[in-house]
């Protein structure tokens, strides 16, 4: 099953490879993870998504516990959270796909923010699943690239992490 | 005053209270050994390769309750003792490793003797440290101190550029640090305990496990307390040897692999088992599928969280330093208001007296060839049971932990979890300077010892009076036994030809050789070295070639399916 891990850790030079180190030699997925400083300069956040047992997202919390530059760590889908990736996507967009493309990026929330004669570069944001289904939608051949963020997440209402 | 990174560094060792620095110079590192010169706090012990300075350090650590203490240089310096390191770190041995590393402007310039030294060892330290600001070393090395000896205990390494031993700064070594990341936990769970204890007192079958977190957690006379009070059956794993007296009743042997016919029996067949600082490695429980066909309630109790439930689900989770738990386990236990059950404990003993019966460890006693079993009987015999005892990895550590009964914990002394051969005279040497009117012997074979021959040079240097115990069978015993069982016979490169004379060896060195050739000898050569206090004798006894190891659970089988003798 697919987990969202979010955690806290000292915002020092080689945290970063500390934890993905921990994933490579233990055989743990990552789907993907993003990381960048939070309002307190000394601390990083992290979101991880990674799929496994409960077994192994157990082990895989215990682990990143022990790691001693991460000072918390928790699984948010044990939770409600909310989730949210952003992609830059470039897209075919020439003749009469032109107005058919824009329409998509509009179905889904979708900007344009560079145009030339023969692309858009439309920007979107949502749970990934949301960013596959707009990708599935598309036609064939007509991705010219894509990029995106991996997944950041955050807990609902009241529930924050902090130290 | 304004001290330099390269004093402040060796002024920090020895307010820490460092005994000795098992290490070897060079460039990254010549500014604090000169400081060394010009100080006698720290004793520097010069081993004659970086590896060996890791195991002697790693070996002192395990004799005594300090933390090792190493220094090396950049580049090879740290390379070499990545082998040390990791040896130490699968054993959860506390241990402090002092590296140099290039300048700092030089480093990432592929400069000379330069490596990622934090990269490299990241994946076996507790953790590591680039120091770049001299305002950062003191308080550095006292994390690093900390680290190393608290909690579930590891090697912790300090990666020192040149320039940051050569800047100046303020010195002051601080009294303790705290990290907001790294807080241990110390007490066991209360409710947890109390869970736990009443399974015990509804045990039909109990068993109670324990490995090394017992010895490093000095918790051998709470362990021993509890388990006479409860009148259970106990088994101590390869590293939990002198956990529990050898020669107690109710101790069954070492279990797993190479564990007693007993020991393992009850292990797979007990209705509810206590693991106390153990990991249900897969040496010790074998294919935990087989484990499991067994019913049974699990309590583990151990300082790592990320221990428990690894390999096997538990039931009762303790996490808690042993020695904590165990003693408030023993305070609980005559509130409780129930005692064991003694009709089904005594029907749990009477099963494992017959296991107990079947001998498992037995051999041919007549033989006229020497039996490595019989030269660990002898050695046991003639030391009293009282020396500390180190060893390489193979056939020969196998036999020294089934014959040598260690009553005291911290005696038995060898790399359970990485399996390092090369490790035994390091440490021997590293066990002697912790305890230096102790008996200290290394239990070793013709190929172990190869791997680090070396230090034979600094057994000189330092008069250390070691006795090596080598059980030469002219194979990599273990590897030939695993190619007689599972290879059909095909000894591939197991062989040991052109050995040395290690008579002629250990005397170009500067000691005493004796070989022993024939039975009758073993206890004559043992004794006459022995009484050579002052002197490290090279003792090379010619054994069995084919003997074997047994019991013996084969790789991905279950606990009760050994191979008996």
């Amino acid at each position: 099953m697919k987990h969202i891990i979010s955690l806290l850790l000292e915002n020092e030079a080689g945290a970063l490879s500390r934890v993905a180190g921990l994933f490579s030699a233990r055989g743990y997925n990552i789907e993907s993870l993003t990381v960048a400083p939070t309002e307190d300069p000394t601390l990083s956040r992290m979101t991880i998504v990674t799929s496994g047992s409960d077994d192994v997202i157990e082990q895989i919390t215990k682990q990143l516990n022990k790691l001693v530059d991460v000072v918390k760590v928790v699984d948010l889908s044990e939770g409600e959270h909310i989730e949210r990736e952003l992609m830059l996507v470039k897209v075919r967009a020439s003749g009469k796909d032109r107005e058919e493309m824009k329409r998509m990026a509009d179905i889904f929330r979708g900007r344009i923010i560079d145009v030339t004669d023969k692309s858009f570069t439309i920007e979107l944001t949502g749970t990934c699943q949301k960013l596959d289904a707009f990708l599935d939608a598309l036609e064939d051949g007509a991705v010219l690239e894509t990029v995106r963020t991996g997944a950041s997440g955050i807990g609902r209402g009241e529930r924050i992490l902090k130290i | 005053m304004e001290l330099t990174g390269a004093e402040i560094t060796v002024r920090c060792l020895a307010d820490e209270g460092v005994e000795y620095l098992f290490g070897y110079p060079g460039g990254a590192v010549l500014h604090i050994y000169d400081e060394i010169f010009k100080q006698d706090r720290v004793k520097h012990i010069l081993v004659r390769h970086e590896q060996a300075a890791v195991h002697a350090a790693d070996g002192y650590a395990r004799a005594c309750e300090k933390p090792g203490v190493v220094l090396v240089t950049s580049g090879p310096g740290v390379t070499n003792a990545v082998t040390g390191i990791a040896t130490a770190y699968m054993d959860s041995i506390p241990m402090v490793i002092v590296s140099g590393q290039v300048p700092t402007h030089a480093i990432g310039q592929d400069a000379f003797q330069e490596v990622d030294t934090v990269g490299i060892t990241r994946p076996c330290v507790k953790h590591n440290f680039l120091v770049k600001d001299i305002r950062d070393l003191a308080t550095t090395i006292k994390k690093a101190f900390y680290i190393a000896t608290t909690g579930r205990p590891g090697p912790v390494l300090v990666d020192i550029p040149k320039d940051v031993t050569v800047a100046r700064c303020e010195y002051s070594y601080p009294e303790s640090v705290s990290l907001r990341s790294y807080n241990p936990v110390v007490k066991g769970h209360s409710g947890q305990i109390r869970k736990a204890l009443a399974l015990l007192m509804e045990a039909k079958r109990p068993m109670i496990y324990t490995g090394g977190g017992v010895v490093l957690g000095s918790a051998s006379d709470e362990l021993t307390r509890f388990v006479r009070e409860l009148g259970y059956p106990c088994t101590n794993t390869l590293m939990g040897l002198g956990g529990y007296p050898a020669n107690d009743p109710l101790f069954m042997g070492m279990l797993g692999m190479h564990g007693t016919y007993e020991a393992n029996m009850a292990m797979q067949h007990c209705d509810v088992l206590l693991a106390v600082g153990a990991r249900f490695d897969d040496r010790v429980i074998g294919n935990p599928k087989h484990f499991f066909q067994e019913d049974r309630k699990i309590i583990h109790v151990d300082v790592d969280p990320s221990s428990i439930s690894k390999r096997v689900r538990v039931d009762v989770p303790i996490v808690g330093d042993v020695k904590d738990v165990l003693t408030e386990m023993s305070r609980q236990l005559p509130s409780l208001g129930q005692k064991p059950d003694a009709a089904a404990l005594k029907a749990w003993w009477t099963q494992i007296e017959l296991w107990r019966a079947r001998d498992c460890l037995k051999y041919d006693r007549t033989s006229s060839i020497i039996k490595p079993q019989m030269v660990v009987e002898k050695l046991y015999e003639i030391t009293g049971g009282d020396a500390y005892v180190t060893s390489d990895v193979g056939q020969h550590q196998m036999w020294a932990a089934q014959f040598y009964k260690f009553d005291k914990p911290r005696r038995w002394i060898n790399s359970g979890g990485l399996g390092t051969m090369g490790f035994g005279l390091p440490a021997a040497l590293g066990a002697w300077l912790a305890h230096p009117d102790a008996t200290v012997a290394c239990v070793t074979g013709e190929a172990s010892i190869q791997m680090c021959i070396q230090e034979l040079s600094t057994c000189k240097q330092y008069r250390a009076p070691i006795k090596i115990v080598n059980l030469n069978n002219r194979y990599m015993g273990m590897v030939r036994q695993w190619q007689e069982f599972f290879h059909g016979n095909r000894y591939a490169e197991s062989y040991m030809d052109a050995l040395p004379d290690f008579v002629k060896l250990a005397e170009s060195y500067g000691h005493v050789g004796i070989r022993v050739e024939k039975p009758g000898d073993v206890e004559g050569a043992l004794r006459e070295a022995f009484s050579r206090k002052n002197d490290l004798v090279f003792l090379d006894f010619v054994t069995d070639q084919t003997e074997n190891v047994f019991p013996m659970v084969p790789g991905g089988k279950g606990l009760s399916e050994m191979i008996l003798v």
